[in-house]
């Protein structure tokens, strides 16, 4: 795991005084909430439907257990002793006071950690695939390469005042886990003649105008990449959209604009920026790479698994995925109890599963864009232990990838977005599925609940996805199919009319039964309806 | 029937106008009539409120639509969390 | 006596030495005059539109010596960005409150980027 120097540390330090000033700036009404707005943003912190929220950053999902167990703290002596990981593999904290955040943020500075740009229109916490390091199907480790664009993006000058928000995120295996073409910069790392580089794509994104990123250039190399960025930056920064807020994300520009007209900028751009002396030489990233070093694996790490518990032996098949090491698994922990809240998570439950990761994962953990957790580096002979204490704190639930596995945002339970509550609709959906062995006949099947426009929930990329709205002050919760995130990228479509809370969940069914009905061999839900199209699901449906 | 509502700017609780001060409790709410906009002026300049606005209410003293509702009430997936959590969300 | 700010529009074709351009503005048609060029006022109409940020540091990276000055909507905790961005003279809507915009200015010793201000960037200073 990276590890600050002095110069990160001291701009993190830095970071938490310029904060504390402006909270108490803002308490003695120096500034007017018009003006603190984006300066509290800038570190993460909202005003929601009932409290402030901070979001505290996990870059590209990675934590130590130190660092897991300050979040447990955070919730225990800030918060309401639970925490509520991200689509965007962040943490929320949803009862926070505005008096308490530069010390939350000291706190969080102690184990090398912040808040900083996980909000605002800057470039937001660098994303990347949860199982960074322990893939087998990786070319190399993305993290580094996130690290490095962390602190670039890290109070970027010329950037800081974009039209609207951006997100970064990095990959570097063909599977994608990341959404990466579902981000208005995706970068896939490849390798070209025995070099690694960096694919890049622009413009993608969810929201209202759900885009998937075209390829804007098939191979930047790694020491013109923050020049190149610089420049993909700088053309959306003079030229995107400003009018209108709806508008103004660089996918509307590109769409606007031609993918070629766009590339073709940011050539001219990258030809001046790059006599510019802005990248770092490439020793920086050998040495970020350091850190990243593959632990010290156990040679003789046996692949026998003793399978003779059958509730361990389901868990094993559903959540536990192969490692790039001999004798070790990626443990996934589904933070999707039946009928609970996806994501949240009690202090003690982050306690726990920092124990794990210090007992049993060489001290890493990794936060998902589905909202759970990852022990990445797990011997298999320590599996069975690794379970059973999950078990016993209510984190074992055996369903990864399956219909129970909801992605969902806070919706109007506590966001002041939102048009109507997710929560609920995933909690019902959940407990209608709760039979581990039909969810395990359905198989994979990526149900993603949204409860406004904005699309944190992912329904866009949902298989099945649920949109809430609306309806003349009535909740009314809207059905897409055949949506991707994965390397297999698509947006899906909507079904037909909407339904409220308890017919929603009706209709979800009955599109599984239907899928269940016309599958062929060993369709996923997704491979089924691309085959058969959306009017077998809708006469399902609608009749 | 107009009631006031906002956050309290250091603890960020959501509070309710009495019509001497704020409540986190929405049934200590009052009618503001035609004074809203020269209360929320004062409080805001004051910084005893932040990030407030008037609201319909309805017979039941409470706010019509259903995000205001589950602002008074606390998040109807976490009653224990909530102050008024048994407030009826939904239009009767 | 300074010579009169011209805006964007008028300044091709004229002597002026002083010229006014607003966000939507290219700061590169600029780029041939810089000789002539004592003072650019690049505004910010508000305090959310960071184009002014770009155009600042093209005229830098071009090799402006001139006066480079924010004028609008311009907060104090946006002086430092506009700092390492290039400006060097404030004149905003409304006072900056000295004691803080000295306050930043200290604040953050080493930058993560390079950029126009001369600064030298943290890997710089890693690697040499």
């Amino acid at each position: 795991m990276y590890q600050y120097d002095k110069y990160d540390q001291a701009i993190v330090d830095a970071r938490v005084e310029e904060f504390r000033d402006q909270v108490r700036r803002r308490m003695a009404g120096e500034i007017t909430e018009d003006q603190f707005k984006p300066l509290r943003l800038m570190n993460g912190l909202y005003l929601q439907l009932h409290a402030y929220m901070l979001r505290v950053a996990i870059p590209y999902g990675t934590l130590s257990s130190k660092q897991m167990k300050m979040l447990g703290h955070i919730a225990r002596k800030y918060d309401r002793d639970y925490g509520h990981f991200t689509t965007r593999q962040n943490v929320q904290y949803n009862w926070i006071k505005l008096e308490d955040t530069p010390d939350i943020l000291a706190d969080l500075a102690s184990v090398e950690m912040h808040a900083i740009q996980t909000s605002g229109n800057c470039i937001r916490n660098i994303s990347s695939d949860q199982y960074a390091g322990a893939a087998a199907d990786e070319v190399t480790d993305p993290r580094p390469w996130a690290e490095l664009l962390r602190q670039w993006s890290t109070f970027h000058p010329e950037f800081s005042y974009l039209p609207r928000k951006f997100k970064i995120a990095v990959i570097a295996s063909p599977e994608d886990r990341a959404a990466m073409r579902l981000h208005d910069i995706g970068i896939e790392l490849v390798k070209k003649d025995g070099v690694l580089g960096a694919r890049i794509f622009v413009g993608g994104g969810m929201g209202r105008t759900p885009m998937i990123a075209p390829e804007i250039n098939p191979f930047v190399k790694a020491d013109d990449l923050l020049s190149y960025l610089e420049a993909c930056l700088r053309v959306y920064n003079r030229y995107g959209r400003r009018d209108n807020a709806y508008k103004a994300r660089i996918k509307i520009l590109i769409h606007e604009h031609g993918a070629d007209n766009y590339r073709a900028d940011v050539e001219t751009e990258f030809a001046h920026v790059k006599t510019l002396d802005l990248d770092p030489p490439l020793a920086e990233l050998e040495r970020i790479s350091a850190f990243f070093a593959a632990p010290a694996f156990d040679p003789n790490a046996s692949d026998d698994v003793d399978r003779s518990d059958p509730d361990f032996a389901v868990w094993l098949d559903q959540n536990v995925k192969p490692h790039k090491a001999k004798g070790y698994a990626i443990v996934n922990i589904a933070v999707k109890p039946t009928g609970g809240i996806p994501g949240d998570a009690t202090s003690d439950q982050i306690d726990l599963m920092a124990d794990l990761a210090l007992d049993y994962s060489f001290d890493e953990l990794r936060v998902t864009h589905a909202q759970n957790i990852v022990l990445p580096h797990v011997k298999k002979s320590d599996l069975y232990a690794v379970w059973q204490k999950l078990d016993a704190a209510g984190l074992a639930n055996a369903n990864l990838d399956l219909v129970s596995d909801i992605i969902a945002c806070p919706g109007l339970d506590y966001c002041s977005l939102a048009n109507a509550r997710s929560i609920p609709v995933a909690q019902k959906l959940s407990e209608r599925f709760a039979d581990l062995d039909r969810q395990r006949d359905i198989g994979e099947l990526k149900l993603k609940i949204s409860g406004c426009i904005n699309a944190c929930g992912h329904h866009h990329a949902g298989h099945i996805g649920i949109l809430g709205v609306d309806k003349k002050g009535v909740e009314n919760y809207q059905i897409t199919l055949g949506g991707s995130g994965a390397e297999d990228v698509s947006i899906g479509k909507i079904m037909g009319p909407g339904f409220d809370q308890d017919g929603v969940v009706d209709a979800v069914e009955r599109v599984i039964e239907k899928y269940r009905e016309v599958r062929e061999g060993d369709e996923r839900f997704l491979d089924t309806y691309r085959r058969v199209g959306n009017d077998v699901f809708k006469e399902a449906v609608y009749g | 029937m107009k009631l006031l509502t906002g956050n309290d700017l250091g603890s960020g609780d959501v509070v309710w106008w009495t019509g001497s001060g704020w409540s986190r409790d929405v049934k200590e709410a009052v009618d503001a009539g035609d004074g809203a906009d020269a209360i929320l002026k004062q409080e805001e300049a004051a910084r005893r409120v932040n990030a407030s606005y008037a609201v319909d209410a309805g017979s039941d003293g409470l706010p019509v639509h259903i995000k205001d509702r589950i602002r008074a009430a606390g998040p109807s997936v976490r009653k224990d969390l909530g102050v008024n959590p048994d407030i009826q969300l939904e239009k009767a | 006596m300074a010579d009169p700010i011209v805006s964007f529009a008028a300044f091709e074709g004229s002597n002026a030495t002083a010229v006014r351009i607003e966000p939507g503005d290219d700061a590169r048609v600029l780029l041939p005059h810089l000789d002539r060029l004592t003072l650019v006022e690049v505004t910010f109409p508000a305090f959310r539109d960071g184009r002014g940020y770009s155009s600042a540091r093209i005229l830098r990276e071009a090799g402006y010596t001139g006066t480079l000055r924010a004028a609008g909507d311009v907060l104090v905790d946006q002086v430092p960005y506009m700092k390492r961005c290039g400006f060097d003279d404030f004149v905003p809507n409304a006072p900056l409150d000295a004691a803080v915009v000295e306050k930043l200015s200290s604040l953050y010793p080493e930058p993560y980027q390079r950029t126009v201000d001369g600064k030298v960037p943290v890997w710089k200073l890693r690697h040499g």
